[in-house]
């Protein structure tokens, strides 16, 4: 309950402070070589997709080589079906992530704020978390069928958990003092939640939108693919049983690159979000 | 004595008066869409804990258990490897920041090609996408071991297979538990989703048998089991992470009082 389930990732800010050091040491001298292994790395990773299914390793059947993967991804570049598909998914990631967003601040400032209130919610809210929102899918279909609010339904609900629970975190993490000092100022609930909880919360919410947006993309193509609703997803569940192996994984590809530009946006949003903040969050450190 | 009656009250309080409401709001309920929650309570009791529950849900918790215990596995074992060496994290790391991203339901697809619609494939599945949390977790952990530690075991010649389990395991555990523990909801999920595409038994399976066959109550009784599951299987984790971790706990709370 203590720990914020936070640590997602290999970023700087979820290392213990003891590891500075072994941090300190590595750097610097060598600044371009982790780079140079990282793309020796990917590009390894190309050529083993496309040696081993050559030599028979792996059934080509099943696995097509990296080449005939890369044609498939140019091939769907140049279609403006793929690209249509693609905005439906970035579009129902998004709305569905400013949804969960704001619906989770806000809750989540009002609920944390009241002692009695969060205590009243705790144990609805630790019942309704973990129930994952792939439960909800036949309910989705039936109210809705494969329009976006289908899709909306499951991003909402997931990327919102946790939304809420870091906010909750964050504004529990409010300093009494500077609370007490501005209630002593007389500062409205207003004024009290935009200069002293907002500023103390704004980290944790930076970690939930990064969790939350992680999340949404997951769902929204888990939605489009179980669904059907528009979408790469869908796109890729067509391909797969139409047998179009190559395009399959070329889609897989474009998924994973998606996720990769989600994740690197959100901690570009985050570093600039907290650019101000001293300490970069040592609470979550775990 | 008033003190526990109040922790009970707030503890079930709020969730007697949404299941009161639920049950008065949907009591004479016509809707299709909306049974009586009576009905749904009903075919729960008769269906999902009678014959259902050794038919779908035993199975699809053995394959959940198989499918996580392989991603555990083999998530921590590459994970302690790519903390300890430097080298092959820099070489390895956009590789699996990538293999990250991948939202793990779009590779069903491309394994029911391979290994077609069994268990193995659903198993492989929840391994799969379960492991990346883990194996990412674990390695930032084992990287993040207290160098005054990591060195002390140096000069007292601690190596090999003592260092690993007394020094790096123990120091890197809280963030393995953060991984698993993300990696139990993927695995849910993915147990769900794995049975959605192809199957003949599971939990998924039924839920949307229900949903195409338009047996509504039965439909929302599964949603209220993989719920309950849900729930249960996030507070086994926490009893079992509270016990194994109870020294890192006390050692938190210490540090935030000290």
């Amino acid at each position: 309950m203590t720990v914020p389930t936070t640590t997602t990732s290999a970023e700087p800010g979820a290392v213990a402070a003891g590891a500075q050091p072994s941090t300190g040491r590595s750097r610097r001298p060598r600044a371009s070589s982790p780079v140079l292994l990282g793309l020796l790395g990917l590009a390894a990773l190309v050529v083993l997709f496309e040696v081993l299914p050559r030599i028979g390793v792996l059934p080509r059947r099943f696995f097509p080589t990296s080449s005939e993967i890369g044609s498939a991804l140019v091939d769907q570049l140049g279609q403006p079906d793929f690209w249509a598909a693609l905005l439906d998914t970035i579009q129902g990631w998004a709305l569905g992530l400013a949804i969960a967003s704001v619906a989770g601040v806000v809750l989540g400032i009002v609920i944390g704020s009241s002692h009695l209130l969060r205590e009243l919610t705790a144990s609805t809210i630790e019942f309704l978390r973990p129930i994952p929102s792939v439960a909800l899918i036949p309910l989705a279909v039936l109210l809705f069928g494969t329009s976006i609010e289908s899709k909306l339904l499951l991003v909402v609900y997931a990327a919102f958990w946790q939304m809420l629970i870091q906010v909750l975190y964050g504004v529990q993490d409010v300093d009494p003092v500077a609370q007490d000092t501005a209630r002593a100022y007389r500062f409205g609930f207003l004024a009290r939640v935009r200069y002293v909880t907002w500023p103390t919360a704004l980290p944790y919410v930076m970690t939930g939108l990064r969790l939350s947006a992680a999340v949404a993309l997951i769902l929204a193509v888990t939605a489009e693919l179980v669904i059907g609703n528009p979408g790469i997803g869908n796109r890729l569940a067509v391909a797969q049983s139409s047998g179009a192996i190559a395009t399959s994984y070329a889609l897989v590809v474009v998924a994973g690159l998606l996720g990769v530009v989600v994740n690197l946006a959100a901690r570009f949003v985050e570093r600039r979000a907290l650019s101000w903040h001293p300490s970069q969050r040592g609470e979550v450190a775990l | 004595m008033t003190g526990v009656l109040k922790r009970v009250g707030f503890l079930l309080g709020l969730p007697a008066v949404l299941f009161a409401l639920w049950w008065t709001a949907s009591a004479g309920s016509t809707d299709f869409y909306f049974p009586p929650l009576s009905r749904i309570l009903e075919s729960l009791v008769d269906e999902w804990f009678g014959p259902r529950l050794m038919d779908d849900v035993v199975p699809s918790l053995l394959r959940l258990a198989a499918g996580y215990l392989v991603a555990a596995v083999v998530g921590i074992t590459l994970g302690v490897l790519i903390g300890t060496y430097k080298r092959l994290r820099d070489f390895l790391e956009p590789v699996l920041e990538f293999f990250r991203a991948i939202p793990p339901p779009v590779i069903v697809p491309i394994l029911m090609l391979v290994f077609g619609i069994e268990n193995t494939m659903k198993i492989v599945v929840i391994a799969f996408g379960c492991m990346w949390p883990i194996l990412l977790n674990t390695a930032e952990g084992v990287r993040a071991v207290d160098s005054t530690q990591s060195e002390t075991a140096r000069v007292y010649r601690i190596t090999g297979f003592a260092r690993l389990r007394y020094l790096v395991l123990p120091s890197a555990s809280p963030q393995i538990a953060a991984g698993l523990r993300q990696g139990l909801s993927v695995a849910i999920i993915l147990m769900v989703i794995s049975e959605l595409f192809a199957a003949s038994d599971g939990l998924g399976f039924a839920i949307v048998q229900a949903q195409r066959s338009f047996a509504i109550p039965e439909m929302w009784a599964g949603m209220i089991m993989l719920g309950l599951l849900g729930f249960l299987l996030s507070l086994l984790f926490r009893l079992v992470e509270s016990r194994w971790l109870a020294w890192y706990h006390g050692l938190r709370k210490a540090q935030k009082a000290g």
